[in-house]
């Protein structure tokens, strides 16, 4: 019978992002502001 | 239904400001989004630039509220993970990166000139010992060999400068040379790097 089963067990490797990536969005969201004028918004980073 | 009611509420309430609903929405779906990238990427560290670019991608759509809410979370943030993967191999292929193998190493071809920290250490210290016996020779040997070897001068110009003879010039070059080894064995220094 044919192998119809994956092969690479490595392709459904559960991974999670590292705590200092999360922590580096979580301060890059505080840290960003959107400034609106006449219907433009520009990108405010204020660290 | 629970998990979009949730996601609904989460990404509503970021939207009006509250910074700790983005963290919640992070956690939730960190393995998911990052194993799928992962899956397509097989390395951790661009698996982990994409997961970061994708949201910060999610962050700027939210906080610029273009984001129109439909349930649909994860699936939206798993489209512009799907995208950033794409650009990721659109960008390679411009670009491919080169790895080599076990057989053939690129740096056998192309490589540094320059001595690495651990060799520059070792041949400064050859040079102090060697600067600290040539001190050991007889003045007139001690001269010669300076012209010849750290000023690079021609037995000719040695000649000029010492007052006397090219063969004498190079007799004592001889006899300093002939010095040095002996000090050298005497003293048992090794002078490789």
């Amino acid at each position: 019978m044919e192998k119809i089963y994956a092969n690479n067990t490595k392709d459904c490797k559960l991974v999670k992002a590292k705590p200092a990536t999360i922590e580096f969005l979580l301060n890059y969201s505080k840290s960003l502001h959107i400034v609106e004028h006449d219907d433009m918004k520009f990108e405010n980073n204020l660290n | 239904m629970e998990l979009q009611i949730n996601d609904s509420f989460l990404v509503k309430e970021y939207m009006s400001g509250d910074e700790k609903s983005l963290e919640i929405l992070i956690n939730k779906h960190n393995q998911r989004i990052n194993s799928f990238i992962y899956s397509k990427v097989m390395d951790r560290d661009i698996a982990e630039d994409i997961f970061q670019d994708t949201f910060i991608k999610v962050i700027k759509t939210l906080k610029k509220g273009r984001y129109s809410e439909e349930g649909k979370f994860l699936p939206w943030v798993m489209r512009i993970a799907h995208n950033l993967i794409i650009d990721h191999f659109r960008k390679n292929r411009r670009m491919p990166k080169f790895e080599g193998s076990d057989d053939f190493n690129i740096f056998s071809i192309i490589g540094d000139d320059k001595l690495n920290a651990e060799k520059q250490i070792i041949k400064d210290q050859i040079d102090c010992d060697l600067r600290v016996i040539i001190e050991e020779l007889p003045e007139d040997q001690r001269e010669v060999l300076v012209m010849r070897i750290y000023k690079d001068m021609s037995f000719k110009e040695i000649s000029e400068n010492t007052g006397v003879s090219i063969n004498t010039a190079l007799g004592r070059m001889r006899y300093a040379l002939i010095n040095l080894r002996k000090i050298i064995d005497k003293h048992k220094i090794v002078l490789t790097n």
